[in-house]
């Protein structure tokens, strides 16, 4: 009865790790201590987007594996596509340089001057300079695409444990609270509470707020991100915000950035809150008269250098780690199972495990 | 810059209006928030609150009013909806034009109760409406004459509604009460303990005959072609229809405890909480106190009497607050008697059926409800309660429908903003201002 793979942690990493785990013939448990999507995974946008920075190949595979799932009308998957919006002329700059670094990976994209721009989207500050359009980028409601694809690999053959807690890892798999053990290779996905049974893998909590409206008749069609969205995320330490909103199908919006570390408080931090909105103003001033019905925080899981940890971990045998993907473990989640299962099958992947080797941050025991 | 009171008090029904005339009397300045237009809460603009004969407002009510009007010491902040509360205290209003802050010395919540409505069959057909929106569309002027209108739920609201609705001008095609004939009847035999309500009662009673005032009765199913056109009444066993233009449903009320709650303040009862207060209307945070219908149902008259302990007692003068605790046990057994009678009888938590819905802001069914196991993954994954009125319609009907969901199960610390703001508000917050 001894799995193959015991998977910890059924958010979306954990989940879809699981499926493609199960999928290439592995024998798999995924355990979940609470509700699945109750931690990192229930708290994001959801939005699927490919990042012009060391995530670039990890974030379009998987947004290619991604609309490569059968049926994933489950996920509530729409393909909005994303604005990346241009205050500036040198963000205008950037943009194209972003262009061709996505057309490097074979993803289409299309620079917008500030005409285009406001003909696509109308509620644009009119003197906005431009943006860069991803037509492929698209959006889930998270929760649903847990639910989904917790139930694909269940469907394909794999087991899941709800209202077990993992205490400790025994060498050759898990301890849980109640004294019963578990044999078998071992995948800690508990986004940020990975360093609990990993304490060698450094991860920070980033707080975010996200602000939800009313449904309305909002003219936005894709989702909107200020071109200095990636310096906010490069930023360790500091308190950012940057313009990120989404169009939900209810005709609701969900109205984001900021970024803080060093807090362990979960409530709603009013003057973060005030700062994120003001600078969403700048770019969407319509947005000054639409009605929040509410405010929520969350934690991303964050790495000292930015990079998810995926792969084995050195002197612990088949121990094997899907943590710390900051604000991108939605969209990178299908990306990392598949990099993980190649791991594992020692098969040779289409992305380089390299850069995400846990060995690199590794704290002396 | 905001502004300054020895006292806050939110709310402008019977019990804030009490608190804040008896906190003014012990010299206190007051900041009286409310979002309605006019003084006098939900219930305020019913007939309860007015004599029989005439639309006139009672002596104690006028009373108030004037005070309000004429004390320099309450400044009366009508129209303003609170979006955030913060221990302090202060408060963060939103006008039509724009945003305010307001901080006491002390703060007194008086924030009033709304309907209880359970879902059955049909009730999200345009047309059916709870008791307080059916009144303030006839007074609001819109033709509610001709149609014609049928009343369901239970207690003494409903004929309170009805008479109301008359004198707009309505035609009322039955009044059903869902509690027994026996209780009804049990309910008047103790009224003679307090005087007043035998008097409001006797005034209903010849409409209430004219107006097919029934017991044992409710209503099982709202029909209609994409808008009500008839209502099925359960009455003993038996069923008919009834055409009607207009269902307005009344199933008792709940408390608002969401700005307590959110200001951290102890709460207490199932399945529908509220407010816990020592016997100086203090509740378990300190200098926040609570008064009316938000620490337990029991008509204005109580709301009345705890408001002016509330303000009393917030402004030191204890003395006065306790000569009011013999009046106030009186009226409490009034509530307590009230709620006894008329309990919900089970039947009625048996109407929705799978396909009924039960949160109208998520569209979400009792069916894809019983589908799930756990308060947790049951809001992930319906998003019930995460829509614009924030599970204050859902959350109780739910609490009664399905135990399992109780408050504490589902509902953690309301995060701002209380109600719906607008963007502009929350974003004219500097850092470090609470919200």
């Amino acid at each position: 009865m001894n799995p193959d793979l015991i998977v910890i942690g059924a958010g979306i990493v954990g989940a879809a790790a699981a499926l493609a785990a199960t999928q290439a013939g592995l024998e798999t448990v995924i355990v979940e201590s609470a509700v699945p999507g109750a931690g990192v995974t229930g708290a994001g946008m959801g939005h699927l987007v490919i990042l012009d920075d060391a995530l670039l190949a990890l974030s379009a595979r998987s947004l290619e594996l991604w609309r490569a799932l059968p049926d994933h009308a489950g996920s509530e998957y729409r393909n909005t596509g994303t604005i990346w919006v241009a205050e500036t002329a040198d963000d205008l700059a950037g943009l194209a340089q972003q262009s061709i670094h996505l057309e490097a990976q074979n993803v289409t994209s299309r620079l917008l001057d500030g005409a285009s721009l406001q003909a696509l989207e109308p509620d644009l500050a009119r003197d906005l300079p431009g943006g860069l359009l991803v037509p492929d980028d698209a959006i889930v409601y998270a929760p649903k695409a847990l639910a989904y694809l917790l139930e694909q690999a269940r469907s394909a053959g794999a087991r899941l444990l709800l209202g077990r807690r993992v205490t400790r890892l025994t060498g050759g798999g898990v301890r849980f609270a109640d004294g019963t053990t578990l044999t078998g290779a071992v995948l800690v996905a508990t986004g940020s509470q990975g360093s609990e049974l990993l304490p060698e893998l450094p991860i920070a909590p980033r707080k975010g707020h996200l602000v939800v409206t009313e449904r309305a008749s909002a003219s936005i069609r894709h989702q909107l991100v200020e071109a200095g969205y990636l310096r906010t995320v490069h930023e360790p330490g500091q308190a950012t915000v940057a313009m990120n909103v989404q169009p939900r199908p209810e005709g609701q919006l969900l109205v984001g950035s900021s970024r803080e570390s060093g807090i362990q408080d979960p409530g709603v931090s009013p003057g973060i809150v005030a700062r994120m909105l003001r600078r969403v103003f700048r770019f969407l001033p319509t947005l000054r008269e639409h009605s929040a019905i509410r405010i929520w925080s969350g934690f991303r899981p964050a790495t000292p250098d930015g990079l998810p940890y995926i792969g084995r971990i050195p002197g612990r045998g088949q121990v094997w780690a899907a943590l710390g993907h900051e604000g991108l473990g939605i969209t990178t989640a299908t990306g990392t199972a598949e990099l993980l299962v190649d791991l594992m099958l020692e098969r040779r992947g289409r992305i380089d495990p390299a850069p995400f080797d846990p060995a690199r941050r590794m704290l002396a025991p | 810059m905001p502004e300054h009171f020895d006292i806050l008090v939110l709310g402008a029904g019977p019990a804030g209006l009490a608190a804040a005339r008896t906190a003014a009397r012990s010299g206190l300045t007051v900041g009286l928030v409310d979002e309605q237009s006019a003084p006098g809460g939900q219930i305020g603009r019913r007939p309860i609150w007015l004599r029989p004969s005439r639309l006139r407002p009672s002596r104690a009510f006028r009373e108030t009013i004037d005070a309000l009007r004429s004390d320099s010491r309450i400044t009366y902040f009508p129209g303003e909806r609170v979006v955030a509360c913060e221990k302090g205290p202060a408060l963060v209003t939103e006008t039509p034009h724009g945003c305010a802050m307001l901080t006491g010395g002390s703060l007194i919540l008086a924030t009033g109760a709304r309907e209880l409505v359970l879902p059955f069959p049909g009730w999200t057909l345009p047309g059916v409406m709870a008791l307080g929106g059916l009144q303030v569309l006839a007074k609001g002027g819109w033709p509610v004459a001709g149609g014609g209108i049928v009343l369901a739920g239970s207690g003494p609201l409903l004929l309170a509604s009805a008479r109301t609705l008359r004198q707009a001008g309505a035609q009322i095609h039955a009044i059903v009460e869902q509690a027994s004939r026996q209780a009804v009847l049990r309910f008047l035999a103790g009224l003679p303990a307090w005087p007043t309500k035998v008097l409001q009662t006797l005034a209903f009673a010849p409409g209430m005959l004219r107006m097919g005032y029934e017991t044992d009765a409710f209503v099982v199913e709202a029909l209609g072609q994409g808008v009500l056109e008839a209502v099925r009444i359960e009455s003993r066993g038996r069923r008919r229809i009834v055409p009607c233009s207009y269902l307005g449903i009344g199933m008792g009320l709940i408390p608002n405890v969401e700005a307590a709650r959110g200001l951290g303040c102890a709460l207490e009862g199932n399945p529908h909480p509220a407010v816990a207060v020592n016997a100086f209307q203090e509740t378990s945070q300190r200098g926040i106190y609570a008064a009316g219908e938000i620490t337990g149902i029991g008509g204005a008259e109580l709301a009345r009497l705890e408001g002016a302990i509330a303000g009393y007692a917030a402004a030191g003068n204890l003395t006065r607050a306790r000569a009011l605790s013999a009046r106030r046990a009186h009226w409490m057994r009034f509530g307590a008697h009230l709620m006894r009678q008329f309990a919900l009888r089970d039947s009625i938590r048996q109407l929705a059926e799978p396909m009924t819905i039960i949160c109208r802001c998520e569209d979400v069914t009792l069916g894809a409800i019983d589908q799930v196991s756990d308060a947790g993954t049951l809001k992930l994954l319906t998003r019930l309660g995460m829509g614009a009125c924030q599970g204050r319609m859902c959350q109780p009907a739910l609490a009664e429908l399905r135990p399992r969901y109780r408050p504490g199960a589902t509902s953690g610390i309301p995060r701002p903003p209380l109600f719906p703001a607008r963007l502009e508000t929350l974003a004219g917050l500097a850092p470090g201002e609470p919200l």
